[in-house]
């Protein structure tokens, strides 16, 4: 039933082949010498230091939604690099290849990259960005602070924690080895069918693509389930509904959406994968395929994953804003509510995406209105955080700057969404890069958000500050970049610039580019400056140690634990009294945070077989890509059985005996909360 | 601003720690994560409905829905998936009384009546393969041997963990983990059922007319 392919297959090897790998191409061969070099130090420093047992036991066996996390935005980072990399390349092949006289390099008739591989890095670019650099900083997040914020030991179910991770990090290392093994997907991050169909792309690239976001969804579901069972189940005693914080809410309702639109996205995916690999016809242009089954099914996904990613964003602003504001937030019910509402909206508008297929005017109608809809409850959103800094006394630390510039973001990203919901804009500004500016514009207050989370519990976790110097010159020159690439984006845009060119046919739209080139350069800055942040806090990180409260006007539970946070979290579960717990604590003077007496407590054992189901994942998804069936099937008979196994490991936790906390908490010095200012609550 | 006594039993100030509390029930929070997986599990069953109701026109000249159905075959399979939750609830009723030999004995009823199932679809499949009515002949019937045959991969893995926790059963007996994912497995085989009424219906009674 397998269809027959193009070129040579192997049972032992399926479609390898050493002239598979991409040596004569300079620029994979200079990024394969960097990976290499930096792995090689990477891997040498750790030996060096004698730091692998230390790494084995502490970080990649553990269940510690606290690692866990780190180690999710970790990753997430270095995935952001990559995708900016890509940008970096695909800015300045456009700014090169502007006008019928613009000088070819490299073997390209214009510019530096011949179209084959331009497409390549468009697709990398968005399928990372969105699948494995922000979705993996924000789950990373709500796993730090979620169980934190709720009183809860851990999330629900641990060791599936660890398995979704791993999921997600193997998803990356596929598509990182599709540089230097085969190609990439040049279909686009939605993967356009039938482009998609093995005819048009008969090679290994639509199948990097299409494994590597199957099995970090699988990573996502798996995640999704876990944090809402752990909102649902584990909160402290008296964490009634009413009392838990907006990020919480957002978590809950993005997890809901993930968990409701991933299989879509799984399901579409499986169809294609039926048709590349078992020659169906679901979305082939012949035998009855319908491609636009593909385009619908994937955007029934696509855009509730916006909402995915943009709610946890929001939740973090909701944290920053009071924190920094030092006044509770304005209107918690109707944030709570829009939270929702913005939940369930989210699934009434995927057609907006493709207004151009002409459906007529009834259905495009109900979805315009349906996608101007969500302007409600974002609109409500916008005015409580505004509400919420009126007349108060706000304190411009680096947590709020980033916070108030993705206000600010999601002002003009939301008010150019408006503009394509409108039909008659969107049919002619669709597949211009208008689009591209607009989302760009979403995505990047979703990224300003995350770096103000990442700021704002750093000392969460680690103890000590990020230093406070240098982050806002990352924040003022990612500000600068995102000025300098988007507005001139926009402009383009309404000149009739189509997205996806590797070639720009107007040479008088070469200032332009050349303005959004100059806003890379400052991107570079902000990353020179944030690798500097990090450096220059570990370094001084004595000098910015901070207490329990990290900030002195925080308002929820995760401030009441020591900094960094034991691996238990809360040595006795704390009573919640109030909305806000730990503000209402702080006003009525219960400042003490140690708990009379101590219990024992339970906790989950580290476990390897995460890890070692992400390594079948691997292979399986490799035995796929590849067609090395053997491969394929033994990895996911390894998946059973290791699953099968731990299944009959009855001895999963262990318990600390009171004694030992209480000497644990002695050492961590029974933090006094630091900062003590005086507030308003 | 005075530092309070926070200690919970001094009288005359709130109790701030509740050492009493010792989180939440296991079972039951297994179970609801399962369920959460379930509803997971019922978009990948909606989307292909959905893929079917859209592609079930589009036959390319080839067999339509109406020359392959067998209404009163499929039955037979239906009566198998209803008889198989029903023993598999006898299992759970043992399960109250904790009598592993019920629990087990109920369970390989239940596991014979699935695998029953599972070989009239072969059959049926193998049969269809044979005279040439592949997934590859047109989008209906890609459509139709994905919904149909998702749902056989799924009665094939409720069988093999039927095994798996027969084998618990008798060497654990029923401690938390055991009895959360017989919970579990009960939900799931149920479910099954409930995804089989819906194929049924949608494609062998709905397709014969
Ligand atoms: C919540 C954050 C948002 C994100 C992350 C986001 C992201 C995106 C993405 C990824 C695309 C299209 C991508 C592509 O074609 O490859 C898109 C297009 C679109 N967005 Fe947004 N969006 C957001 C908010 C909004 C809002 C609030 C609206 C309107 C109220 C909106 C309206 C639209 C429309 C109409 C299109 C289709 C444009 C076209 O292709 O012609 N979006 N957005
Ligand atoms: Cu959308």
């Amino acid at each position: 039933m397998l269809v027959d392919l193009q070129g040579s297959w192997s049972p032992l090897w399926g479609r390898l082949s050493l002239s598979e790998v991409p040596y004569h191409n300079i620029i994979v061969v200079g990024a394969f010498l960097f990976a290499a070099v930096l792995g090689a130090a990477i891997l040498g420093g750790i030996t060096y230091a004698g730091k692998w047992g230390y790494l084995w036991r502490e970080w990649l066996t553990t269940v510690d939604h606290k690692k866990i996390g780190v180690m999710y935005i970790l990753f997430g980072l270095v995935m952001l690099f990559r995708g900016f990399v890509d940008a970096l390349m695909m800015r300045t092949q456009q700014m090169m290849a502007a006008g019928p006289h613009a000088a070819g390099f490299l073997g390209a008739l214009h510019g530096y990259l011949p179209p084959s591989h331009f497409d390549q890095i468009y697709s990398a670019h968005g399928t990372i960005m969105i699948i494995l650099a922000v979705t993996p900083i924000l789950v990373g997040l709500m796993n730090i602070v979620v169980p934190l914020q709720v009183g809860a030991r851990d999330m629900a179910y641990p060791y599936l924690n660890a398995v979704g991770l791993w999921l997600t990090v193997v998803a990356g290392a596929l598509v990182m080895l599709s540089l230097f093994l085969g190609d990439f997907s040049h279909a686009g991050w939605v993967g356009l069918a039938p482009l998609t169909e093995l005819p048009y792309s008969p090679n290994v690239g639509v199948d990097y693509w299409m494994w590597a976001i199957q099995i970090s969804s699988v990573g996502t579901t798996l995640g999704a389930i876990n944090l809402i069972a752990t909102i649902v189940k584990m909160r402290a005693p008296g964490m009634s509904w009413g009392r838990l914080p907006i990020f919480t809410w957002t978590s809950l309702s993005t997890n809901i959406i993930a968990l409701s639109s991933f299989p879509v996205l799984a399901v579409a995916l499986f169809l294609l994968s039926f048709d590349r690999y078992l020659g169906t016809h679901f979305f082939t242009p012949g035998l009855g395929g319908d491609l636009m089954l593909y385009t619908n099914l994937f955007w029934i996904w696509g855009h509730p994953e916006v909402y995915f990613v943009v709610l946890p964003a929001f939740g973090i602003i909701s944290e920053i804003v009071p924190t920094f504001s030092e006044k509770p937030l304005f209107g918690y019910i109707t944030m709570v509510i829009a939270s929702m509402a913005i939940a369930g909206v989210s699934w009434s508008v995927w057609l907006h995406h493709f207004f151009t297929m002409g459906e007529g005017p009834a259905v495009s109608l109900y979805f315009s209105v349906a996608t101007m809809l969500v302007g409600i409850p974002t609109g409500v959103k916008v005015f409580n955080w505004a509400f919420t800094m009126y007349r108060a006394r706000i304190r411009y630390d680096v947590p709020m700057l980033w916070a108030i510039g993705a206000l600010i973001l999601l002002l003009t990203g939301g008010l150019t969404g408006m503009m394509l919901a409108i039909p008659a804009i969107n049919y002619t500004v669709h597949n211009s890069v208008f689009v591209v500016a607009h989302f760009h514009n979403m995505f990047l207050l979703i990224a300003f958000a995350a770096m103000g989370g990442v700021n704002y519990w750093w000392p969460k976790v680690f103890g000590y500050k990020l230093d406070e110097k240098t982050g806002r010159l990352v924040f003022w020159y990612w500000v600068a970049g995102t000025v300098a690439v988007f507005v001139p984006m926009y402009t383009l845009g309404f000149m009739g610039m189509t997205r996806r060119l590797d070639y720009v046919a107007h040479a008088s739209w070469l200032p332009l580019l050349q303005l959004e080139e100059g806003g890379i350069a400052l991107y570079c800055l902000a990353l020179y400056y944030q690798l500097k942040q990090i450096y220059v806090s570990i370094r001084d990180r004595a000098v910015n140690r901070v207490g329990a409260d990290a900030w002195g006007t925080s308002r929820s539970l995760e401030w009441m634990t020591p900094s960094p946070v034991p691996f238990y979290n809360f040595a006795v579960a704390p009573l919640v009294h109030a909305r806000d717990e730990w503000a209402w604590r702080r006003e009525h003077g219960y400042t003490n945070l140690r708990p009379p007496r101590y219990v024992d407590i339970h906790m989950p054992r580290n476990t390897a077989v995460p890890l070692v189901i992400g390594a079948f994942a691997f292979a399986l998804g490799f035995g796929l890509i590849w067609r090395i069936w053997w491969l394929g099937a033994l990895a996911l008979i390894g998946i059973v059985a290791t699953m099968i196994i731990r299944a009959a490991d009855t001895d999963t936790g262990y318990v600390i005996p009171a004694a030992d906390v209480a000497r644990m908490e002695e050492q961590a010095g029974g933090q006094a909360p630091s900062g003590a200012r005086k507030v308003l609550s | 601003m005075a530092m309070k006594n926070s200690g919970a039993g001094s009288p005359g100030s709130v109790v701030l720690w509740d050492e009493g509390y010792h989180g939440h029930d296991v079972i039951s929070t297994r179970t609801f994560g399962f369920w959460l997986y379930m509803l997971s599990d019922a978009m990948i069953f909606a989307t292909l409905f959905a893929a079917y109701a859209v592609l079930a026109s589009h036959t390319a000249g080839g067999p339509t829905a109406q020359n392959i159905v067998h209404p009163w075959y499929a039955f037979g399979e239906t009566v198998l998936v209803f008889s198989s939750v029903l023993a598999f609830g006898f299992s759970m009723t043992a399960l109250k009384a904790a009598s592993r030999p019920g629990v087990i004995g109920w369970m390989l009823l239940a596991l014979v009546l699935g695998a029953g199932f599972l070989g009239l679809e072969i059959h049926e499949f193998v049969g269809l393969a044979m005279r040439g009515i592949v997934p590859a002949r047109s989008a209906f019937l890609s459509s139709y041997w994905a919904l149909v045959l998702t749902h056989g991969l799924h009665m094939a893995l409720g069988l093999i963990w039927m095994l798996v926790m027969m084998y618990q059963v008798m060497r654990y007996g029923f401690s938390t983990d055991v009895v959360a994912r017989l919970l579990s497995l009960k939900y799931f085989w149920l479910f099954q059922a409930v995804m089989w009424v819906c194929v049924f219906t949608v494609i062998y009674l709905h397709g014969a007319i």
